[in-house]
Parts: C-alpha cells; structure tokens; sequence
C-alpha cells in the first residue's frame, strides 16, 4: 500500500487551510472521498439519474441496475448470506433507529432487559431509551475497565435471562477498543438476546463478516468508508426481519394497496420507502470497490502502524491525557486526548490556524464523557491516506499550542 | 494564517479574564438562576443575578469551558454589574452585533469587551462567546415576565 498514490487519489487533500498544507485528521466524523467515489456520483446524474424499481424505460433499468448491484456489493463486503438482508438507510442512527422501533417496541415488555455500554454513540444509545419508555423495559450499562475495554466478566454478570437485546458498538468513536462482538454475540443468544452492533466505526477500517461475527443486526454508514452522506446501511438476520413491521410507509414499499389497507414488498424492499438515495447507494458500491482493491487488512496495518506512532510521539509530550487503551494494537487510528490547562476547543482553534483539522467536543458520547469525568476531548483521527508526517506537523501543533497558552499571557 | 493572527482571537485581556476570572461563583440561594450549556461542545454556565429596584446589583458565574466561553462570561458579569436591566439588554445586543460583525454604536464604552472583537472572524467560536449573554438575556427576560 503506497500512501502517496493514495493520497493522490483524494483530491481534497491537495489544497492548503490557513496559509499551511491540509493535515486532515478527522476522518472518524466524516472520511474524504475518492475520484473513484467523485466520478461514479457524477456519472450518474449526468448519464442515467432515473427513478428505480419502476417505469420500463432505459434509464430506468440502469438507475436499477446502479443501485440493485450496489446492494450486491454492500452484501460481500460484510459477507450476508442474501442481499435481502441488505437494506438501504440515511445512515447508521437511522438503522438503529429502524430496529428500536420496528423490533424493540413490539416484542419487548415491562421486565424485559436492553444492555448497551457507557462508550456507546448517542445513535446506540437514544433509541435504546425512547424504546425502553414506550415498553417499559429496563435499560442497563455494561461497565467498562479502567482502560476502557470491555471484559467479558461483566459482561456475563449483566447479561441475563431477562436481557432482550444487546447494543455494542464494534469500535468506539472515542476510545478506538475494538470490542469482543463475536463473543457478545455469543453470550446474548445463550441468554435468548439479540445482537445489535452499531459498526460506524469499524466498517470502514477492518473486514467485516456478519455470519462470522454471528451478531442479529449490524448497521454503518457509507460517509465514513470513503462514500457519500445521505447512505448506511441495515444487514438483518432474515427470519427477524420477515417479522418486522416496516416503520415508514409510502411509495416504493407497498405491494397491493387498497382503500383501507395495503400489502408491503418482499424484504429489502418493504422497509425502503419514498425515492431512495439512488446515487448515494451507488456512491457507497464504489467506495466499497476502492477499499477492496486497497484491501481492508492493508488499511487496518496502516492506522495500527499510524496509532501506534501518534501515541509514542504525543505520550512524550509533558501535560499530555490520552484516553483509551495504552496498547495501539487493541485501538484502531485514532488518539483522543487533552493538554493539561487547555480547552479542547482551544486546542482545534490554534491547529486549525495550522491547517490541521481535529475533533473537539463531545463526540457525541455524553455518556462517555461523564465516565471519563472530562467534559470535552480533543480527537485526531487516521485513515488510509494519512501519513506520519501528518502525525508530526500535529505534534508539532500541539507543541505550539502548550506554548502559545502558557507563554505570553 | 500564521499563528500570530491568533492574537486577535486570544488577546492578553481575554487570557487575563480566562485565568483569573472575575465573579466566579454563586450568589446566595433565592437569586435569579440561570443554566445553559451549549449541546455542541458540553460549555456550560450557571448565572445567577441579584435584580433589585430594576438594576442589576450582583452577578456570578460558574461553569466549564473554553477560554473564550469563560473570559466571555467574566467580562459579562463585570459589565452589567450596576446597569439597569435595559441597559444590561443593550449591551447584550451590542456584543450580538459585534459577534455578527455588524456595526454597533462606538460611543458606548465596553471596556475589556472589546478585546473580543476578533472572535468575529473565527465562526465556529462565536457560540463560544455567546453563551454567558444569551444566559443573561433568558434570566432578565424570565424576570421580567
């Protein structure tokens, strides 16, 4: 994997901020795109921009064609038995959010358990809750070690025969652990659970294998694999998904509709209503192309290599709290942070003055903050096209930083 | 941008007003209390306002945030300290207008305030800024009612 033919390939890197080169290290919020992904968006609004699944003309089958063979794509890639199982979303919250709605609401009660972790994403975390007023279910927090992984002792000790549905995310947004979801997924079932894994983070930099992992749903986004805003994706387990309702209904969805009532498609179908997002769906198919040709196992290297790079150099610095594992190989690329006497946001503003674009705020993990007992981070996040000299100038910045707040004022 | 156009973001004063704070704290149970924190970034404050025969007597803050949310609320409280609440929604108003980049009435003198003209020029920071003063505003207009 040459990083340099990479980074060519992105052509939003190639441009300076501030006055200085980009260093972007925020691809954990959202990642660049491709000309590979650039070109197929445009391509299609200029050649076949068409509705699908209806009307019998040309472009229409090709609009159809585009989107249905996307699905195709998004079913190897996680490795689905069938892209029946293969539904198209906004994104990962909205993914979530269909089975919070579609499976958690009819089929849990007063009594019945819902277990999610204190790093979960407010998308793995919300739902959880509205579902668990609307049911009366109870909602329970595994507990995390010190170095915020896991164990899958408290695991066994909050999982129970009450417990309905488990919610993990695979990788944290914040903390960088990859969490034992296969094992989880395991420990769920023998309890008579289901497995929901929220896979935002893990998608777009490791192989994923649904069978393998054995978990009940597994939901990601397309913008952080390299593909457009606007897509994710929903994989289920057929016979749960058969037994679901769909939760928006319109065009696009139905079968036969009468008066009063009306029939819904055959699985994916039933839970896409309204236009889909066409292009999207096939921006994501030629992200997953590109990842594939680089291979996943490369770009894992690379950030393992990256992480474990940042956390030597930004370790050295006096001041410095990383959060998370202390181990690079149980992260993936990224590194979250605080220098001792300087406010997060204060810190992306002096980077950002630099040309280096990180995360600072709460990443949407309150609830993980609150643990962490830090009101906000600072994040730098890697992908496959950052380098180690990216690593540098940060470190660099961050010198910069401890200086500018400490001297002169 | 160099680092030295960063000064015009962090001025002496605003460090001054963000390491050693002025009416930190809280006034005695019973005072107008206000909290507002801001969702995007986890800045919080809490106000509280002593209002007597229309004016501002006292006013204190607590919270946790960046320099320029902190030293913002610093230079507020100190500001309307004394002023009537009209004059205090006033001056809200003003630094509103300053934050947008607008042109406000000079002959008013704002005192440490101005050293946070720059942040005008750095968007994602005039939330930052703002906070204490809108936390301000709901209070006096919550009284009011």
């Amino acid at each position: 994997m040459n990083v340099q033919d990479i980074r060519e390939m992105f052509p939003i890197l190639n441009q300076e901020v501030n006055g200085s080169p980009l260093v972007y290290l925020d691809s954990a919020a959202t990642s660049q795109k491709p000309y590979q992904v650039i070109e197929v968006l445009d391509k299609y609004y200029r050649e076949y921009n068409s509705n699908v699944h209806r009307g019998v003309h040309t472009l229409g089958t090709r609009a159809t064609d585009g989107y249905e063979g996307a699905r195709e794509k998004v079913r190897r890639f996680i490795n689905a038995k069938s892209t029946e199982q293969v539904i198209f979303t906004r994104g990962t919250t909205t993914a979530i959010n269909t089975v919070a709605h579609g499976y958690a609401r009819p089929n849990l009660k007063e009594g019945d358990e819902i277990v999610i972790s204190h790093m979960e994403h407010h998308s793995n975390i919300i739902p959880w809750q509205q579902a668990a007023k609307h049911t009366g279910a109870t909602l329970k927090y595994l507990p995390l070690q010190e170095d915020g992984t896991i164990s899958m002792e408290d695991a066994r000790k909050t999982i129970t025969a009450n417990t309905k549905i488990v919610s993990i995310m695979q990788v944290s947004n914040v903390l960088g652990v990859v969490n034992p979801i296969k094992e989880l997924a395991q420990l769920a079932h023998e309890n008579g659970a289901i497995m929901v894994v929220d896979g935002a983070q893990s998608a777009p930099h490791m192989k994923i294998d649904v069978q393998d992992l054995d978990c009940d749903f597994f939901a990601f986004s397309g913008h952080k694999m390299c593909g457009p805003t606007g897509i994710g994706v929903l994989y289920g387990k057929k016979a749960l998904l058969e037994n679901m309702e769909p939760i928006e209904f319109g065009g696009e969805m139905i079968d036969f509709v009468d008066l009063y009532d009306s029939t819904w498609k055959e699985l994916p179908w039933k839970f896409e209503s309204g236009t889909p997002i066409i292009a999207g769906a096939i921006g994501l198919g030629a992200a997953i192309d590109f990842l594939e040709e680089i291979g996943l196992d490369n770009i894992l290297a690379h950030e393992h290599k990256l992480a474990a790079y940042a956390f030597e150099k930004m370790s050295a610095l006096d001041g410095m709290t990383i959060y998370g594992p202390k181990d690079p190989m149980k992260r993936t690329g990224l590194v979250t942070f605080n220098i001792d006497d300087v406010h997060p946001h204060d810190v992306a503003t002096v980077l950002d003055a630099e040309g280096i674009a990180v995360r600072a705020g709460h990443h949407c993990a309150q609830v993980l903050m609150k643990w962490l007992k830090a009101s906000s981070t600072a994040r730098a996040s890697f992908y496959l096209y950052n380098t180690e000299e990216d690593i540098d100038k940060l470190v660099e910045g961050l010198i910069k930083t401890k200086e500018y707040f400490s001297d002169g004022f | 941008m160099a680092f030295n156009n960063l000064d015009t973001l962090y001025r002496q004063v605003i460090m001054d007003h963000y390491k050693n704070p002025r009416n930190k704290g809280a006034l005695d149970e019973g005072s107008l209390t206000i909290n507002m924190n801001n969702p995007t970034c986890g800045d919080r404050i809490q106000l509280t306002l002593k209002v007597e025969d229309g004016n501002v007597s006292d006013a204190k803050f607590d919270g946790e945030g960046c320099s320029i949310s902190m030293s913002s609320a610093s230079m507020m409280t100190q500001a309307i300290k004394g002023k009537s609440l009209e004059e205090a929604i006033k001056l809200s108003s003003i630094f509103s207008d300053m934050m947008l980049g607008k042109e406000y009435d000079e002959d008013i003198d704002l005192g440490d305030i101005e050293a946070l003209q720059g942040v005008a020029k750095f968007p994602a920071r005039i939330k930052c800024a703002t906070l204490a003063w809108k936390a301000m505003e709901k209070g006096i207009r919550e009284d009011e009612q």
